[in-house]
């Protein structure tokens, strides 16, 4: 993919502009790009926060995400408009600005806040009509990203571990829970405070929200927590809070891992081969929690996953 | 000899040496002078020759993890490590 043109970001900016101005006549003017990235860009303008969704993004399916989260506003922050509009052949979206989790400070991450919130969205009707959650899309694109790289010692370890899983987890078949509202995308760049900066935590970016396995959305702390990078006592607060919750994507008790093993190991390979991918782009050597994935990826090759009932049709 | 308590027969056992009566009706039990401090004095040495407590704080027991974990189970080697790690995980926990 190619970086989005200069023209979509100011054109993106003067509308975040516009609409801000429209909410608030007296606007002290606090303009800034969130984020800039190939497949979406997300600029500020004071209380007001615009995003340009990634090209060849689904109009109908879209519309259809954020009116999940205009319907939830105790859950997912709702959209200041709930259809996109098109900016240079972009859809963008329109957003109140909302306090993110600050990034230099993982520890103070909102752990119980995180479950509670899936935990909710999980038990959550879906309704009619609503398009799959993307997660093991996401995950196979990380992997067909992967295998364009350029040679790496890490390539054949990470691919081992991605020909383990289930073809529903390599977005190869259907998933075996398509009745769930998931979220398709969880860590904590999505969560945000609204309103900023007290307000309750709300969970953000409905690109990838839908219908599918819950286990999916609890899969990338499981996967860090698996991996040896997250403490056990953080991994047991979200655990604890999304049992308390109700949260139906694992047993009340027990052990969690049938469950979400699959998932974990899907987010694992996702995660070393985004990484993989992008030293060999910038041609550097993996970091040390980068290795500790592919190291991951490298044991779960010899060792089969465990399923639950429902995950093994 | 009978019990003082409930007058049925008492037997004697032999318990680690010590001698002591029991009542077959009412379960009691008499110690003659010193057994008491016998039986002190044995409960002792079985609490000495017990294995010391494991050395260090006896926090929660870890959440299971997977076999493909990483070795010691899943326990975080997070804080223990240079500023790198925690920079690099802090931006792997902020990413799709």
């Amino acid at each position: 993919m190619t970086p989005a043109p200069e023209l979509l970001v100011h054109a993106l900016t003067a509308k975040a502009r516009a609409t801000a101005h429209a909410r608030s006549s007296a606007c002290p003017c606090g303009a800034a790009t969130l984020a800039d990235r190939p497949d979406g860009i997300v600029v500020r303008h004071a209380d007001t926060v615009a995003k340009a969704h990634p090209p060849h993004t689904d109009p109908t399916e879209l519309t259809s995400r954020l009116t999940v989260a205009t319907h939830h506003p105790q859950i997912l922050l709702p959209p200041l408009d709930p259809a996109p509009a098109d900016l240079h052949g972009r859809l963008v979206t329109f957003w109140p600005y909302g306090t993110p989790v600050d990034p230099a400070d993982p520890d103070a991450a909102p752990w119980e806040a995180a479950a509670t919130l899936l935990a909710r969205l999980h038990r959550t009707p879906a309704p009619h009509a609503l398009p799959t959650m993307r997660g093991p899309a996401k995950a196979a694109h990380a992997v067909a990203r992967l295998r364009e790289a350029g040679p790496h010692s890490a390539t054949a370890p990470v691919l081992r571990a991605w020909t383990t899983l289930p073809p529903w987890a390599r977005a190869e078949a259907p998933m075996p829970d398509t009745a769930t509202l998931c979220h398709g995308d969880l860590h904590l760049g999505q969560l945000i405070r609204h309103p900023a900066p007290d307000g309750p935590w709300l969970l953000i970016d409905v690109d990838d929200l839908g219908v599918g396995a819950p286990a999916w959305d609890l899969a990338r702390p499981a996967a860090w927590y698996a991996c040896g990078l997250l403490p056990p006592d953080a991994w047991t607060r979200f655990l604890t809070a999304y049992r308390e919750a109700g949260g139906p994507a694992v047993p009340a008790d027990g052990d969690p891992w049938p469950a979400l093993d699959v998932p974990a190991r899907a987010l694992t390979v996702q995660t070393a081969a985004r990484a993989v991918a992008k030293a060999v782009a910038a041609g550097r050597d993996l970091d040390e929690v980068e290795e500790a994935v592919v190291d991951a990826c490298d044991r779960m090759a010899s060792i089969p996953p465990q399923f639950t009932q429902e995950q093994a049709k | 000899m009978q019990c003082p308590k409930c007058r049925a027969p008492m037997h004697t056992y032999n318990r680690n040496g010590v001698q002591i009566e029991q009542c077959s009706g009412c379960r009691g039990i008499f110690l003659d002078y010193g057994e008491l401090e016998s039986l002190t004095r044995l409960e002792a040495q079985w609490s000495q020759a017990a294995p010391p407590p494991p050395p260090g704080p006896q926090a929660y027991p870890a959440p299971p993890a997977p076999a493909w974990g990483a070795p010691h189970g899943g326990h975080g080697h997070h804080g223990h490590h240079g500023h790198h790690r925690q920079k690099s995980f802090g931006r792997m926990l902020f990413s799709s």
